[in-house]
């Protein structure tokens, strides 16, 4: 090896440290005998794959309202889990690129009592923005926050199972539960149980001071929030960049057009038609993460004619899951098998058999309920998910060739959550996903749940689920969500149809590492994660 | 008493605006309470348990009567108090007018940058056409213009988007592959001697002005290509219509040249219509563009009167619907005060 | 309009009266080309329109096994997101959009006309109320204000039509009554007032005819406002719904394409234009015969 061949390895391990710049580096290179394209891509790829300190990242989120806030009671959508949650706050614990569960705030976790106590010890000298030390009393009030009677939480379900939370001395916190729930963390590492101070007793939201990556220097509701690096964030190094700003770019085609043009680093939700396309501009990567998110159409199985299994499971055969995926998602969807449980979910099992489009199937379960024609009424809007009327319209074609007619009632945007969903016997409807097997059939097949979208009621399905809860051998839980996932496959009103890929659009000049799947946005902590490859 | 006419209109009108305005709260209200859903339910969305939704019910005061919450609004209202939006909380107040200040500076500043080039630049369109009607330039202006506003608002703004994007990508399309190179070349260039304006109007309000300017140039192009039409053929109408009169071929007879006879003796006759087309438009810039705010995500009132009618946030709704309602009565005043002022026979009534 | 004018009949007139009929094919016949090319264009989507079911290649519904197939043989402009074809959704979209369009029109024409005139005959407290009424639904935003009724009706063909017509019919009321009040004045309709006809007949025989064609020359215009209102609803996500094609919704579902150079939303965007150029062009001509100009100097 030659001098200037040793400089130049040198030269590339420093880049990663940002102690090169790229005009040395470009010298160095030409002195090793490298064109100053192959040094200048070099440098680029080197300097990508490591995270280096500084810059400003300005990201285009697809939402955002003007009633938006930095109350954790509500972050709605993508713009403030991401900018507040994600950018500016912490949670006790966090999920993972390969969907594992991580302490966070929290230094370390255990359960006793068949997972009905939790204890979280807290990482030590951890401070909020303003300097003040996080104690386990920030922790209680924050939690608190989203309990009771007067909270408007929109997280106040997930703990409605804490029967009690109490500090053991200023750096452990005890959480009660009225049943024992192995997943318990995972719930802590929702977006919306941020730490923040506790003032009075009362946790503090309104003043923005948290402990997060990020601190909050100007929001504009509906509009933008720019955050600034807190330079006492608990993570060694973290995080990499200087500035964040996020931006509320509603208009899909807007989104596409300012990151095309170069006025944002990194969109949200990229336009699937023109994917195709843009993959073809150099400067440009595309990130695809199948989530837990799944589109649904419950049946409400206590009404006629749902209320019988044979109805249910025609309709499962008469719809075309594929032809969804392809024309609805333009294949960034991976097709469902009516169970709930993406397949990045620990305990995940693909029940049998795989419910495809089958005219003859569907028949025979609809001559075996004793009907010869159905006719039933859908109800769709794209408030349910964006695509919804164009499932229905595709749903109606296939289902006629079953016998099966489908009446596509579009229904009203507005208030469809509050006057459709849960109210229609059968309409369209979305999951953003859970990550865990327990989480998400708590929430959306458990009997007791007010959330239980089908109204399905299956005792075996309902005593297994708060078996395997509490159960610890790992082998044994296995096998029950195995046979949960095959009870809702075969018997519950809810028909998965397909589980959606988080599909971002970004300039190359941002780099990552793996991207988790819990939620978009690298899990909402892509401020904090990623960084800026070159200024 | 024998009031000034202009003073008497102005009084009128003023009154009779304030009654509409009073109207229109009521409507707007009214509307509000029939559609499906409330804020609490609104911003709880899926995840809304009955409790929940009570509870901000409560605190917002969603829980008293329509009746009792129209009125005490109405009583803030008359002491200049707009009151505050519902995503206020206890220890975080978020008034109205803090809101819609800004968004009304912004809607603002594109309404008047669009209108000190649209309105000169369709004056002298429909000057120059009226001057020199039927000729090859009177139909060229009327066709373009005529096609600019039969696209649909949002169409244009993409199409402009498009054509900055395309400074970058034409190069590299299939479309200017097959084209012959120096076509290719020459269509690259042309794009290319177009300015990149953003394609994203986000502003703040730490924007600074010639930010703002630059940043708002496409939101105003399309603007400027949507309005010009009317008011441009409006000129051209009123001036031909007047050119029609014998004064004026009495003017001609008198050997004065075309251009003079139409800026001295026919516009002044001829401001009336083209002042009320011209207020019409600039309400329009102000009330109307909410399509053009989305595409190029520009924080106007039009936006924010849109999402707050999707949230339910009543009183930001009102205050915006009474701030578009004020600009309407105001625009039209000072359209009616010019026609009045321009005319003599209005201006001293035998 | 000389219909309503008093001829002398006894003697005998200088030159015969020429028919309606006649009348008109002179006017056609001074026509110029943009006229022509308008009639043209109008008469083609009328057509269209009004076939749509014998002209479409498919079933306005129809799905195939392709999305965004390119144009061929069989899919003359290829196919859409949900593999639908393109020239089927224009054709069945003309139907859709150009028929709400024209009942929306007639109907706002309808009330707008009726109380306009009713205002400007009996004036008072009845003009009043109208005047004030037309003032306070004109102060709303109208874009915002559709989004919210519709809302609240639901966005069923039936209260598009309505609601459109509704807030359009403030503008015809406008006209009608400023055209009305030039008229009313007029002898004949005083002496017909002193004949003792009834009002009904007044308005219809004696005022109607005479402002006959500012208002031809409005709804016009009109019609192509309806038409791109119903394009800005659906923009924001209330107008026509799917899966019945229309040609606003066409151009939104497919705005993304623009950014690469696809040109597959410049057909429906263009034939709302064209549609759009050809109307105005026709009342162009319309007003320009009509209104006395004088072209030649």
């Amino acid at each position: 090896m030659s001098e200037s061949e040793y400089k130049f390895r040198v030269a590339q391990s420093l880049i990663g440290r940002g102690k090169v710049s790229r005009r040395d580096f470009i010298h160095l290179g030409l002195a090793a005998g490298l064109t100053v394209a192959a040094s200048d891509q070099i440098f680029v790829t080197v300097a990508r794959a490591q995270p280096q300190q500084g810059g400003f990242a300005k990201l285009g989120m697809a939402h955002g309202a003007t009633t938006d806030s930095i109350d954790p009671a509500g972050y709605p959508d993508t713009f403030t889990q991401t900018a507040f949650s994600g950018a500016m706050s912490n949670g006790l614990t966090e999920v993972d690129a390969k969907g594992g569960i991580q302490p966070d705030l929290a230094e370390s976790f255990e359960s006793s009592n068949g997972a009905k106590t939790w204890v979280f010890k807290l990482r030590k000298g951890v401070t909020f923005h303003n300097g003040k030390k996080v104690t386990a009393e920030d922790v209680v009030s924050s939690m608190r926050y989203h309990m009771g009677v007067d909270t408007k939480s929109a997280a106040k379900s997930l703990l409605e199972s804490v029967s009690d939370i109490k500090a053991d001395g200023p750096e452990t916190v005890v959480f009660t539960l009225n049943s024992g729930n192995a997943d318990f963390p995972y719930i802590m590492s929702d977006y919306h149980f941020v730490i923040m101070p506790s003032v009075d007793g009362k946790a503090d939201w309104a003043s923005g001071t948290r402990t997060g990556a990020f601190v909050l220097e100007n929001f504009q509701p509906g509009v933008s929030a720019k955050l600034k690096r807190n330079p006492n964030y608990f993570k060694n190094g973290k995080p990499y960049l200087d500035e964040v700003e996020f931006i509320a770019i509603t208009d899909l085609a807007a989104r596409m057009a300012a990151l095309s043009t170069g006025e944002v680093d990194y969109i949200g939700r990229a336009d699937l038609k023109t994917l195709g396309m843009l993959k073809r501009n150099p400067k440009i990567e595309i990130i695809e993460v199948t989530g837990y998110g799944h589109y649904t159409l419950p049946m409400n199985v206590t009404i006629a004619p749902f209320d019988n299994p044979d109805v249910r499971m025609a309709m499962k055969w008469a719809i075309d899951r594929q032809e969804i995926a392809d024309k609805i998602f333009l294949g960034h969807a991976t097709v469902a098998n009516d169970s709930p449980i993406a397949p990045a979910i620990k305990f995940y099992k693909n029940p049998e058999p795989q419910h495809r489009f089958d005219p003859e199937k569907a028949r025979h379960y609809l001559k075996k309920a004793g009907m010869e024609k159905l006719k039933v009424d859908l109800s769709v809007a794209d408030a349910a998910f964006a695509g919804a009327v164009d499932a229905g319209a595709l749903i109606r074609e296939t289902a006629a060739q079953c016998g099966i007619d489908v009446n596509v009632v579009r229904e009203a945007e507005d208030a469809y959550w509050d006057n459709v969903w849960l109210k229609k016997p059968w309409c369209a409807s979305y999951w953003s996903g859970r990550a865990t097997a327990d989480w998400m059939f708590t929430q959306a097949f458990a009997a007791e749940s007010s959330w239980n979208e089908s109204f399905w009621k299956n005792p075996r399905f309902n005593e297994l689920l708060v078996q395997a809860r509490a159960e610890t051998d790992e082998a044994k839980r296995a096998a029950m969500y195995g046979e949960m996932q095959q009870l809702a496959h075969d018997d519950s009103g809810s028909i998965v149809l397909v589980f959606n890929n988080f599909v971002s659009a970004q300039s190359k000049k941002l780099g990552h590492g793996d991207v988790a799947p819990n939620w978009e946005n690298d899990g909402l902590k892509m401020a904090e994660r990623w960084w800026m490859a070159e200024a | 008493m024998r009031l000034n006419p202009v003073a008497k209109t102005v009084l009128q009108r003023l009154g009779l605006g304030l009654i509409t305005l009073f109207v229109v709260s009521i409507i707007i209200f009214s509307a509000i309470a029939m559609l499906p859903g409330d804020f609490a339910k609104a911003t709880l969305g899926q995840s809304a348990t009955p409790e929940t939704v009570a509870a901000l019910q409560h605190e917002i005061g969603l829980d008293r009567p329509p009746v009792e919450r129209y009125f005490s609004w109405i009583g803030k209202m008359a002491k200049g108090d707009f009151g505050s939006s519902f995503a206020s909380r206890t220890g975080y107040r978020r008034t109205v007018a803090e809101i819609i200040a800004p968004r009304l500076y912004n809607t603002m500043f594109l309404a008047v940058m669009t209108a000190l080039i649209a309105v000169p630049l369709a004056l002298g369109l429909g000057i120059v056409a009226a001057l020199y009607r039927n000729s090859w330039f009177d139909r060229v202006v009327n066709t373009v213009t005529l096609t600019t506003i039969s696209f649909p608002e949002f169409f244009v703004a993409y199409m402009l988007a498009f054509l900055i994007i395309s400074r970058d990508t034409f190069a590299g399309t299939e479309f200017a592959q097959s084209l012959p190179v120096w076509l290719a070349i020459s269509i690259n260039w042309t794009l290319n001697v177009v300015p990149k304006f953003p394609t994203l109007a986000n502003i703040n309000d730490q924007t600074p002005f010639w930010d703002h300017v630059w940043r708002a140039a496409l939101p105003s192009a399309t603007l400027t290509l949507v309005i010009v039409a009317h008011m441009m053929r409006m000129t051209r109408a009123a001036i031909l219509n007047m050119l029609s009169s014998p004064y004026i071929d009495m003017a001609r007879l008198k050997g004065m040249r075309p251009m003079v006879v139409v800026l001295r003796h026919a516009l002044p006759n001829a401001w009336a219509p083209i002042v009320t087309v011209v207020a019409f438009n600039l309400a329009y810039l102000i009330v109307g563009v909410v399509v053009v705010e989305v595409v190029f995500v520009y924080p106007g009132v039009g936006q924010l009167m849109v999402d707050a009618v999707r949230s339910r946030d009543v009183p930001v709704v009102q205050a915006c619907a009474l701030v578009f309602a004020a600009t309407y009565v105001l625009l039209n005043l000072i359209a009616d005060i010019i026609s009045i002022a321009t005319n003599p026979r209005l201006l001293h009534p035998r | 309009m000389t219909s309503a004018e008093p001829v002398i009949q006894t003697t005998r007139a200088p030159r015969v009266r020429r028919t309606r009929r006649s009348r008109i094919r002179i006017a056609l016949k001074k026509a110029p080309l943009s006229a022509w090319f308008g009639m043209g264009v109008i008469l083609c989507y009328a057509v269209v329109a009004l076939f749509a079911p014998l002209i479409a290649p498919y079933r306005e519904t129809q799905v195939f096994s392709e999305a965004f197939a390119p144009w061929s043989h069989e899919f003359a402009f290829g196919t859409d997101q949900l593999g639908r074809d393109m020239l089927t959704r224009l054709i069945y979209g003309a139907r859709n959009t150009i028929g709400i369009a024209f009942i929306t029109t007639i109907l706002s024409f309808a009330a707008g006309v009726t109380l306009g005139l009713l205002a400007a005959m009996y004036r008072g407290w009845l003009d009043q109320l109208l005047s004030r009424a037309v003032d306070v639904l004109m102060s709303i935003p109208s874009l915002i204000f559709a989004l919210m009724l519709l809302s609240i009706f639901g966005s069923s063909i039936t209260s598009l039509i309505l609601v459109i017509a509704l807030l359009d019919s403030t503008r015809v009321f406008r006209l009608a009554r400023a055209v009305g009040l030039n008229v009313v004045v007029m002898e004949y309709v005083e002496v017909a007032q002193l004949r003792g006809e009834g009002p009904a007949w007044i308005l219809r025989k004696e005022i109607l005819p005479n402002i006959l064609l500012p208002l031809i020359a409005e709804f016009g215009l009109r019609f192509c406002f309806v038409f791109l209102t119903i394009a800005a609803l659906s923009f924001l996500g209330v107008g026509i719904q799917p899966p019945s094609a229309d040609w606003g919704s066409m151009v939104r579902e497919n705005a993304t394409l623009i950014t690469y150079g696809d040109v597959t939303p410049l057909l429906p965007a263009g034939a709302i234009a064209l549609l759009t150029v050809a109307v105005n062009f026709v009342v162009d001509w319309f007003l320009h015969s009509t209104s006395g100009l004088r072209d030649e100097n």
